[in-house]
């Protein structure tokens, strides 16, 4: 039996990744990290700021993601996101540029726990990469 | 009749309108391939959230305890309008046609005695809402600036929309915009984004039981604000899309109008000047007859 599932990455100006040849894909979760295999059970869920790894027969890909909801369904998975990075050609600058901003939002007194949840995780995951 | 000289003067000044007028036309057809190219695009972002929300709101049990994004405030007293326009003129009956569709609207909800609130987007809007709307407009926002219509701009505005929504400022809220089809039609549109009304394509909806992680209220308060902004972002591209298409036929009309304003006055001078030379002949024979 195939072990083969589609992927599709969409994000607000267009279709970022679209592969049908992955075998597992590991999502930053809300409540943590889910890896994705064949034949999963239908599931949505939503992102945090993280990373999302693509395994596939071609090799390994890795991507950084603000936000996002997946959607698990008949062996297809989508990815909404509103920003997305290829971690293989990312740019240092614009990583410093959005570290900079969140930790300007996290400075600001108004904030709730949950949105200083995501940005401290934000701000983790950046300063892991860059 | 004009003189030679002032029919000269005014086939030259057509000429150099026409000329602006194609080079209009020229730009605007580029940007229109542009445009349409990214509203295509971003046809799947939208389609794909509206499908998971409806996955989501056909498997949510409890309809009483609903986000208020879902099933709105309970009341249906004040209207918000967000009514998108482009910030530049020069395009035809792009504006006009949503600020009409708008003001029936208006016209509607001022009937029934509710209150109204508008939010323009974009110059031109406001420039035609302000003289009998005035004193409704509550904000006028504008991307002027910004090269390229892009989600974060939508995102500003969604924001804006939920805080105000949040603060109790109003029940329901819609957008105007207009619909790209094709080059020679846009269609006005009037969206009710708050509360969300369910989308009448039921084909993608399934009976799939989903997983949810973590519970479905909770995916479904963090997914609908993103959902508003979507819609707006989505509105926005079919809006810049319809402008540059709305732009380019207008433009070409004007060519072509200017075309045939050059011919008629090219016949209208040659006329002249043939009669001119006509009456001097007349003169100089009648004048040689008499001697």
């Amino acid at each position: 039996m195939s072990e083969e599932y589609s992927v599709e990455i969409v994000n607000p100006e267009k279709s970022f990744l679209s592969k049908d040849d992955v075998t597992e894909v590991v999502v930053p979760a809300f409540e943590g990290e889910i890896g994705i295999l064949r034949d999963h059970i239908s599931i949505i869920s939503f992102l945090k700021p993280g990373i999302i790894k693509i395994f596939s027969k071609s090799g390994e890909e890795s991507f950084y993601v603000n936000d996002g909801i997946i959607e698990f369904k008949n062996n297809n998975l989508s990815i909404l996101t509103s920003l997305i990075l290829n971690l293989k050609d990312i740019d240092k600058e614009k990583i410093s540029e959005i570290q900079k901003f969140a930790e300007e939002e996290l400075n600001k007194s108004e904030i709730n726990d949950q949105e200083k949840y995501l940005l401290d995780q934000k701000l983790e995951v950046l300063k892991s990469i860059n | 009749m004009a003189s030679l000289d002032d029919l000269k003067k005014r086939i030259s000044s057509v000429k150099s309108t026409q000329k602006i007028t194609k080079a209009m036309k020229m730009v605007a057809a580029a940007k229109l391939r542009r445009a349409q190219e990214s509203a295509e695009k971003g046809r799947p972002y939208s389609d794909k959230m509206n499908n998971i929300i409806l996955n989501l709101s056909n498997g949510i049990s409890d309809i009483e305890n609903a986000p208020k994004l879902l099933s709105g405030s309970g009341e249906d007293k004040v209207h918000l309008c967000v009514v998108m326009t482009s910030d530049r003129g020069l395009c035809g009956g792009f504006n006009t046609n949503i600020i009409k569709k708008a003001k029936l609207y208006f016209q509607k909800i001022l009937d029934e005695d509710k209150k109204l609130k508008i939010i323009t987007v974009g110059t031109k809007g406001y420039d035609q809402l302000k003289r009998l709307y005035g004193d409704n407009i509550i904000e006028k926002i504008s991307f002027k600036d910004s090269k390229n219509v892009n989600y974060f701009d939508a995102d500003k505005v969604g924001k804006i929309l939920i805080e105000k929504f949040e603060k109790k400022e109003f029940d329901v809220c819609a957008i105007f915009y207009n619909q790209f089809k094709n080059v020679i039609t846009q269609i006005p549109q009037e969206q009710q984004i708050i509360p969300l009304k369910a989308s009448e394509n039921e084909e993608n909806s399934s009976e799939d039981n989903y997983e949810f992680e973590p519970e479905e209220d909770e995916i479904l308060n963090n997914l609908l604000p993103k959902n508003i902004s979507t819609q707006i972002f989505k509105a926005m591209l079919e809006n810049s899309a319809s402008e540059q298409g709305s732009r380019m036929s207008a433009m070409d009309n004007a060519t072509r109008n200017a075309g045939e304003m050059v011919d008629k006055l090219t016949i209208e001078y040659n006329r002249s000047r043939q009669a001119a030379i006509t009456k001097e002949l007349i003169e100089i024979i009648s004048g040689a007859e008499s001697l």
